[in-house]
């Protein structure tokens, strides 16, 4: 027992290392990682499509795909997987950790190229590194689909204006042929720099660094 | 917050300086007027009664000699108090002009000040000529008239999301850092007056609970005061909300500790049970208030619904409701504050979803009328009442107060901030904590719970009201002044002027559903679950109840959107049409570019387009252009009753009915066109029509310049489309029939699913438009790009 307690926290050290995230955070994590998996040392899909909660969400599939997603562990591979490990499900966690106080700007930088790109990731679903208009209308569907049939028939026209709105920004002058390929990444961080990612995209649950502030509700 | 001055570059009104100089003598001419009428007017009315008895006497005496017949006569008295009323406010509206019209003082200056100095200069002038300063700012008025406009105002225009992001901090803010001012100063200020058992003098009969009083009194942030200031220093969205948030939230605190200690200076004596009840009192008060004003706010919503045939009282609802909230709250002495903020803010999404256009721009602009007006009288009012007295001047408590102010606000805020920091994510700055603390001014309300105070129950209350004065003066003056030189020098963020566009807006719809996902994949009940299940209540339960019609059911992605076609369209027909419409980036940009092209096919066929008859073009380009300029033309007739009628809305609903005839016109060519396509186009090409881009109304509005329908020349015109001949409704792409058909016309069929919609845009589109436009209103204020639920 003293052994694999050990070994494990070795290993949570490598995965400290790699995430950032504390001990106590990687703790909560791995406990919630067996429930959703049952114990197994992998997920499918199918673990995560049965949380009831998800079911009201309109991007639930993008949000799981994403977890599968090989762009997102940071190895520069591309494709997707069947199954993740715990590792791989900490370093899809990790891109919704906040800035703390120590942030310098370059790291904060960096946080918001790194949550720019989950987000590039989750619309580019051919992996071509650009953002097609079908992909972003396949988006901005997605978001209306619990909204009926009004959202089906608004959702082209937000998409295209949408388009529209990147292309004027990042390219102001085409010629009437010239053709506007897709949502690059270097535009997309342009037209959201706006939002400031890096303090709106984190879950506050992971906000939790100080060892009092036990979150009871992680278990659940 | 938008400032509320709405000042435009006067330069192109009063050029020299002869000419300014006429214009400060006209308004030195009429305050000396009003000032004298007031003055004569303010004469207590024992002389009107006297010659009411002497005129009676008199006419007892005389009746039977006949006088003759008075052609005309002056009878003040009859018109007394509207008129010194309307003077009033005509006095400060005038101001607020005389100042915009001298550009750099109201630069260097903030306008508080420059008010709170004319009404000393009022004051003053009324003293000098001898008669008794009206008591303009007596209690009751301040509490029932002045304040409820600029309350309402704020919680109208509350930007929700920041507020409720923030919401712990505000609060802590408010009730925690009260209570420490108020305790802080309170007995500070006692044990101060007690320290000098050598020399005895008047401090020394202050007890401990009075001293409480007054540091409860002084120790609340004043909203207007905060308003006037922050507003001109455009301040970022974070700090303003902190600020502003608190001096709203801090008036429950200050009811409760005013009504505990004036309950018990009495007595002279507070239990542990007294403060208990205290803390119970607290709960109550607050969200009794929030709970009065939710129901006002509901029922708002609720009566708003039924006004489509009525739009012209609509206003008034959203008034007349907010009021008797406010008015109800002060009923059982709950927050009057939290009440307005709570309907105002509750009732807003569901309003605005209700009213016509205009509606919503007289609400916009009686309300920032109102505020202003009660804001510039306020600050008047405060500096006529200064010189008024009556004033008790004490060095020591005076100075002690002040000095005390500033100290507990800074520890306060610092100390709190210390506390807050564990639990934010977007931890405040040394910075943050320095303008929060430094814009912490008092105001008219402290003055105005002062003057409450019985003069038996407290022998010193000139003595408060004299610190009270000082404390206001200092903060609004010298904090005032400087805080927009201090705002420079640290580099503090300032507000983003950016509109908000369709892509943030969908990405921050996006994040939200992202992040309650990730919640619910870690299991964690966080704010965005809970955020998550009270927007999915509302749209299923209250938006049905409280919305009219279709709107109920348009998610907010699509509100957005519609809000920015209409004002687009607006724009257009303002435009009339013929020039091209600035937008922010100046762009060569539309549609096209961004359609896919499609590969040319390998053995594509050379084919005659299907040209549209030139006759047809033509005619189609005449109706267009006729129905812009009818809409310019078009007499603006006003009519109370029936505003829905108005024939300058009439000529917009022409306008798309026309559009809408064009483009079902070039759905007709286009399925047309189909049957004149090569086999060999692979089935799964998406390729969109350009001419089914007409429906796409921002197409529409991004070229009007070429006077003509761009999607049709372009289509026509350019050689190098190929897959114009290759058009491929994606309508059909389902029915593999028209392949290998080769050379066929079939008469159209299946239009019903295009045509369909397309009709139940169009008359969505006219009801749309039926609601809006003629006055359009600043077009750059931010509240127009609020979603109407965060």
């Amino acid at each position: 027992m003293g052994a694999s307690q050990t070994r494990s926290e070795n290993q949570y050290q490598d995965l400290m290392d790699k995430t950032g995230f504390s001990l106590e955070q990687i703790k909560n994590l791995h406990k919630r990682f067996q429930q959703l998996s049952g114990n197994e040392d992998t997920i499918s899909r199918e673990n995560l499509e049965t949380i009831p909660a998800l079911a009201n969400n309109p991007i639930r599939k993008q949000i799981i795909e994403a977890f599968f997603d090989k762009r997102n562990q940071h190895q520069n591979e591309v494709g997707s997987l069947e199954e993740i490990g715990f590792e791989q499900f900490l370093m899809v966690m990790s891109h919704f950790r906040p800035p703390t106080l120590k942030t310098t700007e370059e790291e904060r930088e960096a946080m918001r190229k790194e949550k720019l790109r989950f987000l590039f990731n989750m619309h580019d679903t051919d992996n071509d590194g650009t953002i097609t208009l079908v992909e972003y209308r396949k988006v901005v569907e997605e978001l209306l689909s619990k909204s009926g049939a009004i959202g089906q028939e608004a959702a082209k026209a937000i998409a295209d204006a949408a388009m529209l709105e990147v292309a004027s920004t990042n390219v102001p002058h085409m010629e009437p042929d010239d053709f506007y390929e897709g949502i690059t990444f270097e535009h997309f961080e342009q037209i959201l720099k706006g939002l400031e990612m890096e303090t709106r995209m984190h879950i506050r649950f992971l906000d939790v660094d100080t060892t009092t502030m036990r979150c009871g509700k992680s278990t659940s | 917050m938008p400032s509320r001055t709405g000042s435009r570059s006067p330069a192109g009104l009063v050029k020299s300086l002869p000419e300014r100089g006429l214009l400060l003598l006209m308004v030195l001419v009429l305050l000396e007027g009003t000032v004298l009428t007031l003055g004569a007017a303010s004469s207590p009315d024992i002389n009107h009664q006297e010659n009411l008895g002497n005129d009676q006497e008199a006419n007892k005496v005389t009746n039977h000699t006949k006088k003759a017949f008075p052609v005309l006569s002056l009878d003040y008295h009859h018109i007394q108090t509207p008129f010194e009323i309307s003077l009033w406010v005509l006095l400060a509206s005038l101001m607020k002009l005389g100042f915009h019209l001298i550009p750099r003082l109201s630069g260097i200056v903030p306008e508080s000040c420059l008010l709170i100095v004319v009404g000393l200069l009022v004051g003053g002038l009324i003293k000098l000529a001898g008669e008794n300063v009206p008591p303009v700012l007596d209690s009751r008025l301040f509490f029932l008239c002045l304040l409820p406009p600029i309350i309402l105002d704020a919680g109208y225009f509350l930007p929700i999301r920041p507020f409720m992001e923030n919401l712990g901090t505000i609060l802590m803010f408010a009730v925690v850092g009260t209570l420490w001012n108020a305790f802080f100063i309170g007995g500070l200020l006692y044990a101060v007056c007690q320290i000098q058992p050598a020399n005895p003098s008047d401090l020394h009969t202050l007890e401990l609970l009075p001293c409480l009083l007054f540091g409860s009194i002084i120790s609340a942030v004043d909203p207007v005061a905060v308003l006037a200031v922050f507003e001109e220093i455009h301040i970022n969205e974070l700090l303003h909300i902190l600020v502003f948030g608190e001096s709203l939230l801090n008036d429950a605190v200050t009811v409760v500790l005013y009504h505990l200690f004036e309950e018990y200076a009495g007595v002279g004596t507070v239990t542990v049970m007294d403060g208990f009840l205290g803390v119970i009192s607290f709960l109550v008060v607050a969200l009794g208030g929030v709970l009065v004003g939710a129901i006002y706010g509901i029922l708002a919503a609720f009566t708003s619904r039924f006004t489509s045939h009525t739009r012209v009282i609509e206003p008034l609802f959203v008034f007349v409701y907010s009021y008797m909230a406010y008015l109800s709250a002060e009923m059982f002495h709950l927050s009057g504050i939290m009440a307005l903020i709570a309907c105002g803010a509750v009732m807003r999404p569901y309003v605005e979803a209700n009213i016509s256009h205009k509606s919503h721009t007289t609400i916009k602009y009686f309300l920032k009328m109102w505020s202003s007006v009660s804001e510039t009288l306020i600050f008047i009012f405060l500096g006529v009442a200064t010189v008024d007295g009556p004033h008790s001047w004490n060095w020591t408590f005076v100075t002690v107060t002040v000095i005390l102010c500033l100290v507990a606000r800074v520890i306060g805020v610092v100390g709190l901030t210390y506390i807050i920091n564990k639990f934010r994510i977007v931890k405040l700055t040394t910075k943050d904590q320095f303008i929060v603390a430094y814009g912490g001014l008092r105001g008219a309300i402290a003055f105005s719970l002062g003057f409450l105070l019985d003069k038996d129950q407290f022998p010193m209350r000139k003595m408060f009201l004299t610190a009270i004065i000082t404390v206001i003066f200092f903060t609004v003056f010298v904090q005032g002044m400087t805080i927009k030189p201090l705002v420079e020098l640290l580099a503090v963020k300032k507000k983003q002027e950016a509109k908000r566009s369709i892509n943030e807006e969908i990405h921050t719809q996006f994040l939200d559903h992202l992040l309650t996902g990730i919640e619910d994949i870690c299991g964690h009940y966080g704010h965005h679950h809970w955020k998550d299940k009270l927007n999915r209540f509302n749209k299923k339960y209250v938006k049905k109840c409280l919305i009219a019609g279709e709107r109920s059911k348009e998610p907010q992605l699509i509100a957005f959107y519609h809000k920015m076609e209409m004002k687009q369209a607006i724009e257009l027909v303002e435009s009339g049409g013929g020039v091209k419409l600035p937008s922010a980036v100046p762009s060569t940009v539309s549609m096209q570019n961004i359609q896919p092209k499609k590969i040319p096919p390998a053995k594509s066929v050379e084919r005659a387009l299907p040209q549209l008859p030139k006759g047809r073009e033509e005619e189609i380009r005449k109706i267009l252009r006729s129905n812009l300029q009818k809409t310019r033309q078009r007499l603006r007739s006003y009519n109370r009753h029936t505003l829905v009628v108005d024939p300058y809305e009439d000529g917009l609903g022409d306008l798309l009915l026309k559009k809408q005839k064009m483009i079902e016109l070039e759905k007709k060519i286009k399925e047309m066109s189909n049957y004149l396509t090569v086999p060999a186009a692979p089935p799964d090409s998406p390729t969109m029509c350009r001419a089914r881009l007409a429906s796409d109304p921002q197409a529409y509005s991004v070229k009007p310049a070429n006077d003509s329908v761009p999607t049709i020349q372009v289509d026509l015109a350019s050689p190098q489309s190929p897959d114009s001949v290759n058009v491929m409704d994606e309508f059909r792409r389902a029915n593999q029939e028209e392949e290998d058909q080769g050379l066929m016309m079939r008469p159209p069929h299946g239009q019903s699913g295009p045509n369909k919609s397309g009709e139940a845009d169009g008359t969505r589109d006219q009801q749309k438009l039926m609601r809006c436009l003629s006055d359009p209103g600043p077009s750059a204020d931010e509240e127009e790009d609020e979603p109407f639920l965060p």
